[in-house]
């Protein structure tokens, strides 16, 4: 047996992190014992959508570490431990908490720290910076009592910053030394139009400022000073001006590092010791520093190549970024600045759509040099694939950056890249790849992350991916398959299109017309679905009951051991001292489990089938009506107390919310939909967590569009503002119906929208602009459902054909033995296996 | 010689869906399909879910096979076999079922 070598990350950042993944995954693994020391408190965690964190993301939704990972490869990490020094004669390692490690082959991936100018009072309380989790919670905390936050700095990474400082309630301010915004990567005219934009959402831009002396405000904590004179007060001063490497423990241990810092790396990420590597943002390769975590991807790749003894180099990086600050697009890409020898430009400017675009191309017009797009980023994926793989440009490259004139369309479609030409820049996953794993048989999206990680990154190369995936399958004959199931060969917006065109009331007539076979668990409830949702029958009509989810039969929802759950409506969450004590009352009566549910109602568990009508039938005499908890169709509007109470209030929250819950109540959907309305922008309903969610503002009411919560929370989008009440109901109106009537069975209204090309703006021109001249009829649909609204628990305890089917046993009035409760907490729970034999035996004894 | 017990009449059944009866102390599911004038009956345990809950599951075909969708974690089980689809070796108890003059039967194992 073979004694393993010792290898040492220091570092458990984006690029250290990456390095394990990889390494794991190589057999070179085997050699080594691996050890990492990650100074944070916690192990690797996506810093690149940090800012994330402010929209409700945690650090866990963050990590980058899958569970038990560390455990799983036999990997040793030290948190919340510094390495302290590198001690290179005895190749040996000492953390701060005194851990000492001999090592064979040492990984420095430390990161960088952020620039601090050295103005005075630049470390009085409140000068933040923005880098960890930490500092984040810092900002917060700042932000709970201050006004105003100034960040110093208006590159790339400040203006994200500004961007959290403005969500966080604060009036906002950047100052910037340079003449313009972005100084790296804009010109001055691209720098000019992003300001305007900056400016139009609030937030107060200053450039060619010097800041001299922080000292203490008259109104806010601090005053900042400039060499110019002039002064500017606020709470937050967040520092954004740059970075620098971490090279202190390099430096300590006399490895080579550059002149303004660095730890000096050659073309195989080794640093001037033969056996200590350095990667990512720490590393100074041919005088660069690459303030980017691709290129630390690269770096980390080539590492384990090196180690695992095959031919590897890092030979530089594309800096080319394409991002949207504060909801405008911007992207840069290559030589930006036209430093090329002999390069041309071109360049579009529209005043009136606040776009600017410019080329930067070779003397002889052939190659693409360079771009800066701003105000619209959409051809950056062409673009960048002109450049990094010098295709031949068209004969007027202007035609690029133009806008479309006619149908003549200058996007280059997949077919027009080499298989060398890079898709995913994160994972550096190319055509040729993506081609060989779908003729190995990914056919969809998802089989392709998980087979190449492609798009699993930043994501930004999600359309390309997907375009190049569509145009391969077509070439190798496949047709994307989207039939809802073998029963019927249509989608769902197919399905629900023939029954509003030919008028198909039940499912046995569509299934005649355009089916085989006798249906499943998969089409019934989806036409199910749709008849509910176009028609509004009663559900358990005798010809739809075959349809429906048990939950939907049943009118309540099934728990693990086969009893219900009960939810009554409570509109927006407000309900009377009475109503609760009757709500109590029948909980009691029918020794039911209670709780609160995060739409804020009661649930009711543990009923078994035969109670159900008798429970509703004591919940409809006190007032109350059906929750619709059951189905996939509107469940709640939640809301916060609003106006009438709230000192902040702007706006009655709780009013609007029970007005939107009874328009919608009952609308039956391809998925289930949460609301919920705030009463002013500190957001307390969580309303941009909700399909749709309003809040309440001075000037009216901002609706909020496409978010959840769940297993893949998504933050909601902003889709107009300002409204009326009557204008906002009547884009909701429009909005549900188009749902309806388009999304695929079992899509949430953010999938839905996402996969919708063109996605926000194409929706917005639907609803609001009407560009398919369907608001009407969509209106109309939305007035059809509200008409005919009933209560399904009222209407089933009037009907006692339909009560019949509450009974467990048709031909006995047994319950079901099976259900058996125990006692936790003071309330019943079902019984766990164990439990249940315990329970036969002495009943039986 | 095949016992045939009577258990309900068929306007007790649910077309195109299911019921639970007590047959000899056994909890039997028994689905009922009006256009191809058949019944099936299988125990209504769900050894997945451990929880007598099949005959609320939503019936059809898969591949030809009559079959139930648990409505807990939605298996199919086969109506004919009892076979789930998803896993082989997993069978639940299926029982022969027909309808004679209006009623239905099943037949229990001895
Ligand atoms: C808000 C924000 C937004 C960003 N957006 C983008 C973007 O859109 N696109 C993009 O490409 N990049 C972006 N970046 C940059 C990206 O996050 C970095 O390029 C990346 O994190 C670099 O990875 P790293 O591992 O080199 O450094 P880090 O992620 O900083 O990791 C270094 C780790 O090492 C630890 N460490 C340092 N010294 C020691 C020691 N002696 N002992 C133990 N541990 C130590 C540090 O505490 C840290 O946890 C963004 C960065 C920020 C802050
Ligand atoms: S969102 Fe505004 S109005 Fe509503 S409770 Fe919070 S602070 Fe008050
Ligand atoms: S989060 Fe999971 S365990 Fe909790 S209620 Fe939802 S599905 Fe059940």
């Amino acid at each position: 047996m073979s004694i393993k070598q010792t290898l040492v990350v220091i570092g458990n950042g984006m690029v250290g992190q990456n390095f394990l993944d990889n390494l794991v995954s190589s057999p070179v693994k085997e050699k080594y014992e691996i050890v990492t020391f990650c100074e944070e408190p916690r192990t690797a965690y996506d810093r690149v959508h940090l800012s994330a964190f402010f929209s409700g993301k945690t650090a866990g939704d963050l990590s980058l570490v899958e569970p038990g990972f560390f455990e799983q490869h036999g990997i040793t990490i030290h948190v919340g431990d510094k390495a302290a020094k590198i001690y290179r004669d005895s190749k040996t390692v000492v953390s701060e908490k005194g851990v000492l490690i001999h090592y064979d082959k040492l990984v420095l991936a430390t990161g960088s720290y952020p620039f601090v100018p050295p103005v005075p009072g630049h470390d009085r309380a409140q000068c933040l910076v923005y880098r960890t989790i930490e500092d984040l919670e810092a900002m917060t905390a700042a932000a709970e009592n201050g006004k105003v936050g100034v960040v110093v700095g208006g590159g790339l990474l400040g203006l994200e910053a500004a961007k959290a400082l403005r969500d966080l309630g604060l009036q906002t301010h950047i100052v910037e030394f340079a003449p313009r915004l972005m100084a790296v990567q804009l010109d001055d005219a691209g720098g000019a139009m992003l300001r305007r934009k900056i400016e139009e959402l609030g937030v107060i831009v200053h450039t060619g400022k010097n800041t001299s002396l922080i000292t203490d405000g008259e109104q806010c904590m601090n005053k900042m000073c400039f060499a110019d004179g002039e002064e500017l007060e606020t709470d937050i001063v967040l520092f954004s001006a740059g970075i620098r490497p971490r090279d202190d423990i390099a430096r300590d241990c006399a490895l080579d590092v550059g002149p303004r810092g660095g730890i000096v790396i050659n073309n195989q990420c080794l640093t001037s010791d033969p056996d200590i590597y350095a990667i990512g943002e720490c590393a100074l390769w041919n005088g660069m520093i690459y303030g980017l975590v691709a290129p630390g991807y690269a770096m980390a790749r080539t590492v384990v190549a090196d180690l695992a003894g095959k031919e590897a180099s890092f030979t530089g990086a594309d800096m080319s970024t394409k991002l949207k600050l504060m909801g405008v697009d911007v992207a840069s890409i290559g030589d930006a600045h036209a430093r090329t020898q002999g390069a041309l430009v071109y360049s579009y400017q529209n005043g009136d759509h606040e776009v600017y675009k410019r080329l930067v191309v070779s003397q002889d017009k052939k190659q693409l040099l360079g771009a800066v797009l701003v105000g619209d980023a959409s051809g950056y994926t062409t673009l960048l694939q002109y450049c990094l793989n010098g295709i031949e440009l068209p004969e007027n490259p202007d035609a690029l950056i133009l806008p479309p004139r006619g149908d003549e369309s200058v996007g280059l479609g997949p077919d027009a890249l080499p298989l060398s030409a890079q898709i995913c820049s994160c994972f550096d996953v190319t055509k040729g790849a993506v081609c060989k794993a779908i003729e190995a048989g990914c056919t969809s999206i998802g089989a392709l992350k998980a087979e190449t990680k492609a798009s699993t990154g930043c994501g930004g190369c999600a359309p390309l991916l997907k375009a190049v995936m569509n145009s391969e399958l077509a070439k190798h004959g496949f047709t994307v398959n989207t039939d809802i199931c073998e029963h019927f060969a249509y989608t769902r917006q197919d399905l629900y299109n023939l029954i509003m065109v030919e008028e198909i009331r039940t499912f046995d007539a569509l299934l005649e017309k355009h089916g085989k076979g006798k249906g499943c668990e998969i089409c019934k409830p989806a036409v199910g679905s749709i008849l509910a949702s176009y028609w509004n029958d009663y559900i358990l009509k005798t010809e739809h009951l075959g349809l429906q989810d048990t939950n939907d039969t049943f009118l309540a929802n099934m728990q693990k051991d086969g009893t219900y759950s009960v939810v009554p409506r409570i509109t927006g969450g407000e309900i009377s001292p009475d109503m609760l004590i009757a709500l109590g009352q029948v909980g009691k009566k029918y020794k039911l489990y209670t709780k609160i549910t995060g739409g804020q109602r009661v649930d009711l568990f543990g009923a078994r089938v035969d109670q159900l009508p008798h429970i509703w039938k004591e919940l409809i005499a006190a007032g109350f009506e059906s929750g619709h908890a059951y189905g996939k169709s509107l469940r709640t509007v939640k809301s916060c107390v609003g106006s009438a109470w709230c000192r902040y209030g702007v706006d009655d929250s709780v009013g609007l919310a029970i007005e939107l819950e009874n328009r919608y109540k009952g609308l039956r959907s391809p998925h289930k939909i949460k609301f919920a309305v705030s009463g002013c922008t500190r957001e307390c309903a969580e309303a941009q967590g909700k399909d749709v969610g309003v809040i309440a503002t001075e000037t009216g009411w901002n609706l909020y569009v496409c978010g959840n919560g769940g297993m893949k929370p998504r933050h909601a989008d902003l889709f107009a503002t300002s409204l009326d009440k009557e204008t906002l109901i009547k884009y909701i109106d429009r909005f549900l119906s188009f749902y309806v009537r388009t999304a695929d069975r079992l899509q949430r209204t953010s999938v839905w929208m996402e996969n919708m090309e063109g996605g926000l703006d194409y929706l917005k021109s639907v609803i609001i602009d009407d560009k398919l001249g369907l608001c009407e009829q969509l209106e109309q649909h939305m007035q059809h459902i509200i008409d005919t609204y009933h209560c399904e628990w009222k209407a089933t305890i009037e009907d006692e054909a339909k009560l019949k089917r509450f009974r467990h046993f048709i031909n006995s009035d047994q319950p079901d033995e099976m259900i058996v409760f125990v006692e936790e907490r003071g309330q019943i729970r079902p019984a766990d296996e164990e439990e249940r034999k315990h329970f036969k035996l002495v009943e039986v004894a | 010689m095949v016992q045939w017990q009577d258990v309900c009449s068929v306007d007790e059944l649910q077309p195109d869906s299911g019921v639970c009866a007590l047959v000899e102390g056994l909890q039997v599911a028994i689905f009922y399909m009006p256009k191809d004038k058949a019944v099936f009956a299988i125990n209504n345990y769900d050894p997945f879910g451990n929880a007598n809950v099949l005959s609320r599951g939503i019936i059809g075909d898969i591949n030809g096979q009559p079959v139930v969708a648990s409505p807990l974690y939605k298996q199919h089980f086969n109506l004919q076999t009892g076979v789930c689809l998803e896993n082989e070796t997993v069978t639940i108890p299926a029982y022969a079922a027909r309808i004679v003059n209006g009623s239905v039967q099943v037949s229990m194992p001895e």
